[in-house]
């Protein structure tokens, strides 16, 4: 018993156990939604979660430590945000004869999904902070907590509210799109990132590669223009 | 795989350098990837190149953001008594985006194309 003890204080204070528990945990995740055909339901970030957060609470185990071993993954957002260039490069031509829709309905897109949040907190009365830190809910985590900080949200709840929003909208797309029986890959694509930045378009690649293709240009622009949108937004809406 | 990592890691770098150093409000990883397409339209050789690395990154997208997304079960309680509002407040206005995002899209497709020559 003092062995296994032992052993568990040793592996506790590496990354390895935490950076392993991951990579299982998604494999599985992404094993159960390839077998089922890739349902949106089984979202595989929401399924690897569902799997490690019993671990995490079985072993006593915090989330600074167990991101001491994860963190090498997180890390790799940033690279993979840089890979992106790729498919949008693969896609130039269609991109630039679709420069106008793309350039409107990321506007439009844009100021719904902050417009919409702010105004659907005003009508639940929810708190102050509360609101500013779900106004720029769908763009990338960076960006957001640097908005929220900046127009007094708390950084801490829009990070939380940022990966909700990208699980919700990898979720809802494909049903939604079939419903309204929208074929266009550019347009659906498009739309997910907007509103879902990188979940959203992670989904997309799942997809098509066309719709993540789309959602790619959607989140980098959207980074880009919810900075500008959500200080104007606040100062007409609260 | 090791060259377009540092391609990837390179160009990272760069935006991060640029936005700090031009105040810009985008992240890094972004202004990169712009970059990384000017550097493609220079020299479209690359491409085939970086692809069988950067086709698997983007496979796995998903993967990268579990981090983040265990992270979401351990600090919930940031929603307080609000949780549900919120997440009635999430779903509809996510919906509400998507629907203006691709109606904004289809419509201006159509125009555009009747418009064309």
């Amino acid at each position: 018993m003092t062995d296994v003890a032992t052993l568990w204080s040793y592996l506790a204070t590496t990354p390895l156990i935490w950076l392993t528990t991951t990579i299982v945990a998604y494999l599985v995740a992404d094993g159960v939604a390839r077998k089922l055909g890739h349902p949106p339901w089984a979202n595989p970030v929401l399924l690897s979660v569902l799997f490690i957060a019993p671990v995490l609470w079985l072993t006593h185990t915090d989330y600074t430590t167990y991101f001491e071993g994860a963190q090498f993954i997180h890390f790799l957002l940033g690279p993979a945000t840089v890979a992106l260039a790729l498919p949008l490069w693969d896609h130039r031509e269609t991109i630039r004869s679709s420069v106008a829709p793309i350039l409107l309905a990321l506007v439009v897109g844009s100021i719904v999904a902050a417009g919409s949040a702010i105004l659907l907190a005003r009508a639940f009365g929810l708190p102050m902070e509360v609101l500013l830190s779900l106004a720029p809910k769908s763009t990338t985590a960076p960006v957001a907590l640097g908005i929220s900080e900046a127009i007094g949200g708390l950084p801490a709840l829009t990070a939380v509210l940022v990966i909700l929003t990208g699980i919700i909208g990898a979720i809802t797309v494909t049903p939604m799109m079939n419903m309204l029986r929208i074929s266009d890959w550019r347009a659906r694509g498009f739309a997910v990132g907007v509103a879902a930045h990188g979940i959203g378009t992670a989904r997309a690649f799942q997809v098509n590669p066309v719709a993540g293709a789309y959602a790619g240009i959607a989140m980098a622009l959207n980074a880009l223009l919810t900075s500008l949108i959500v200080p104007v937004l606040v100062r007409w809406l609260v | 795989m090791l060259q377009t990592l540092g391609f990837l890691l390179g160009f990272q770098l760069l935006g991060e350098i640029a936005v700090r150093g031009l105040g810009w409000a985008i992240p890094g990883p972004v202004l990169g990837l712009a970059l990384l397409v000017v550097l493609l339209s220079g020299f479209p050789a690359l491409a085939e190149r970086f692809r069988p690395t950067t086709s698997v990154i983007l496979a796995n997208l998903s993967f990268l953001f579990v981090p983040a997304g265990v992270g979401v079960i351990g600090n919930l309680d940031v929603l307080s008594d609000d949780g549900l509002a919120l997440l009635v407040i999430l779903i509809l206005s996510t919906v509400l985006s998507m629907l203006a995002t691709v109606g904004t899209f289809i419509g201006v497709r159509r125009l555009t194309e009747r418009q064309a020559p």
